[in-house]
């Protein structure tokens, strides 16, 4: 995962990107599932567009551009104790 | 327990928007938990270690002031008075977040004070740091009682819970993620909500313009309402209420763009908190910068959607032209942005928005919270009560502060209440305690004579100007104002901090004559003029975007055009 092989940084798990990332992934599955059922009284709120389905898309396109960024460039923790 | 508009706002959400809502919920606490790990010391749980990259703190520079009192108070401003409420963002917030990045923040993250009271403390001695500590650590709990009240309301009219079980509910979430992680709990949370609300409120933005026909269809609908005027931000007569076209603009930009705007943006802790919390001086510097972005464009997913509501709304667009305060079934302009979700959003959607609510009604309060156990512990406790303890004491005497101010913003909750326009609210507020400190610190930043007398007289003075201003003023105070000038509304909050702002310096001015400076070699670090260059500029000349003038400079022309295109 790492791109500077002389040393290998300690990557955090904790990075609020991936964080971000995964809790809008699950709200776009969620939504794009959602949409197959979005009956049609929720459709005729916004003359006929299925919202569901594109925001669900929109988040998951957001989701993996966050998570990718995470992985391209990973946070790096500083292994020595911090000053004080 | 009936709240007037609940049955009018009650959304039928079903099991998947709920769904969508606890998984929020889980995030939030989960984050708590993991933060909770990374807590060794006092400034750990305080300042986030001083360790965060500039684009989190940048956006959790904004994210904190993106509660509830932004939302559902700029929606309702945007409904009832149109594009000149752009105003607050533009005017009222770009050019104080820019200054904060530019010119005050060095001072503030050189001289590695842990708040923004500390600073005066070192510059001007313990009188004004007080008045600081004291005045902060009130506002605080005021305000996290306002974000509370509108949190409670907003799971009432949505769930039907009473409104004191969801007081106590939301306070419980907020207590146990700052008592586990702190500062950096509340900063990511922050961030997170910040991704959520963009979730929430951007789609319904564009179903909202979608329904109306786009922007040529919101002003056609406006125009046949007889509100075209809205249309155009200038002179913005309808929020200052000031008959002067001229005073008006004079009234905004410097009542609205200068006092108020600069005194929050730049001493309040709240804010001034998440940019210390960034790693290095280079990244404290460009996090307001960083923020002032995405600030310039929030209010289009804000306000925008305000507007259409009040031609979209039937019941909001009656109670538009019959220009009273609440309409059919008790509604009231506060509750744009919700009717607008229940008649747009279907269920999946509404869940979406349901959860970026309340994660910004959180948030908000998380963001008084934090801010306000930081002065508690470091500013009050460390500082006058019990000085010599072990570091270990004050993170514990932090954790403690919290359940207390949780527990006391639950009652504050209740008093905000009681006010029926929760924006004139808050400003009054900022006037009192704001526009005067921002008048003190450059003060202080500037001129090395000015004295510790000064500055605590000085502060003292200006906020009784901005309480005086306001009882004279038509409504600043509701009933118990006299009236006595005739002015209302903004436009009383804008001339209260003005007097306030004005009279401080006078007083400060003046006293500083005849009383006793600190002499210079005390000042390094805390005025300009005794702070070698290189203590201040931290200025990255590799990219553009690294270094926070250019970045400032960038935002700064944007905000501009801007300001033309909607003008």
């Amino acid at each position: 995962m790492s791109q500077n092989g002389t040393e290998k940084p300690k990557v955090s798990l904790f990075d609020i990107r991936n964080i971000i990332g995964a809790l809008l992934g699950i709200y776009g599955v969620v939504l794009v599932v959602a949409s197959f059922s979005t009956s049609s009284a929720d459709r005729a709120k916004v003359s006929g567009v299925n919202a569901n389905l594109w925001v669900g898309i929109g988040l998951l396109a957001f989701s993996v551009f966050f998570i990718g960024w995470a992985f391209l460039r990973p946070l790096v923790v500083d292994d020595g104790g911090e000053a004080d | 327990m009936h709240v007037l508009a609940s049955s009018i706002l009650r959304m039928d959400a079903n099991w998947v928007d709920y769904l969508l809502i606890a998984l929020y919920f889980v995030f939030v606490l989960g984050i708590g938990l993991s933060a909770r790990a990374s807590i060794s010391s006092s400034i750990d749980f305080f300042l986030s270690g001083r360790s965060l990259p500039a684009w989190v703190t940048g956006l959790a520079f904004i994210s904190a002031n993106l509660g509830a009192v932004e939302i559902m108070g700029m929606s309702a401003n945007g409904a009832q008075y149109g594009m000149a409420t752009f105003h607050y963002y533009w005017i009222g917030a770009i050019p104080a977040m820019l200054f904060l990045g530019v010119v005050m923040m060095p001072f503030y993250y050189g001289s590695k004070v842990r708040s923004v009271p500390e600073f005066m403390l070192r510059r001007f001695g313990p009188e004004a740091h007080l008045v600081n500590a004291i005045s902060f650590a009130v506002a605080q709990i005021l305000i996290a009682g306002v974000n509370l009240y509108l949190l409670a309301t907003i799971v009432n009219a949505l769930l039907g819970w009473t409104i004191w079980v969801s007081t106590v509910a939301a306070a419980i979430i907020v207590l146990s993620y700052i008592t586990l992680g702190g500062l950096s709990a509340a900063i990511y949370n922050e961030v997170l909500q910040f991704f959520v609300i963009v979730a929430a409120l951007l789609p319904l933005t564009l179903l909202a313009l979608h329904e109306v026909g786009g922007w040529n269809g919101l002003k056609d609908k406006m125009s046949a309402a007889g509100t075209s005027n809205q249309l155009d931000s200038w002179p913005g007569t309808t929020i200052t209420t000031y008959s002067s076209s001229f005073w008006s603009v004079v009234g905004i930009v410097f009542g609205l763009g200068f006092v108020l705007s600069f005194g929050y943006w730049t001493t309040n802790f709240v804010e001034v908190q998440r940019a210390m919390a960034s790693k290095d001086m280079n990244s404290a510097r460009r996090a307001p910068i960083i923020g002032s972005f995405p600030k310039m464009f929030i209010p289009f997913i804000i306000i925008i959607p305000g507007m259409m509501a009040a031609v979209l709304i039937s019941p909001l667009a009656k109670l538009k032209s019959s220009g009273g305060a609440s309409g059919a079934g008790g509604i009231t302009y506060n509750d744009s942005l919700l009717l607008l979700m229940k008649q747009l959003l279907p269920n999946g959607l509404l869940g979406v928005a349901i959860a970026g609510l309340l994660a910004a009604f959180m948030a908000g309060m998380a963001a008084n919270i934090s801010a306000f156990n930081t002065v508690m512990s470091y500013d009050i406790w460390q500082t006058y009560i019990q000085k010599d303890k072990p570091d270990r004491f004050y993170t514990a005497f932090g954790r403690g502060a919290t359940v207390v101010a949780t527990a006391l913003a639950i009652g504050t909750s209740y008093f905000a209440s009681q006010f029926p326009n929760i924006m004139t609210y808050l400003q009054t507020l900022f006037g009192f305690f704001n526009a005067p400190l921002f008048a003190t610190f450059i003060l202080g930043m500037f001129w090395k004579r000015m004295t510790a007398t000064a500055a605590w007289t000085g502060l003292v003075s200006g906020t009784l100007a901005a309480v005086l201003v306001a009882f004279l003023s038509e409504d600043a105070f509701g009933s118990a104002s006299t009236g006595f000038l005739h002015v209302g509304g903004q436009g009383a909050s804008f001339l209260a901090a003005g007097a306030a702002f004005i009279v401080d310096v006078a007083v400060s001015v003046a006293v500083t004559f005849v009383t006793e400076s600190k002499p210079d070699s005390e000042l390094r670090g805390l005025v300009y003029s005794e702070t070698p260059k290189e203590d201040l500029h931290d200025e990255h000349e590799d990219h553009w975007w690294l270094a926070p003038t250019k970045l400032a400079g960038v935002s700064l022309v944007m905000v501009i055009i801007l300001n033309v295109i909607f003008r």
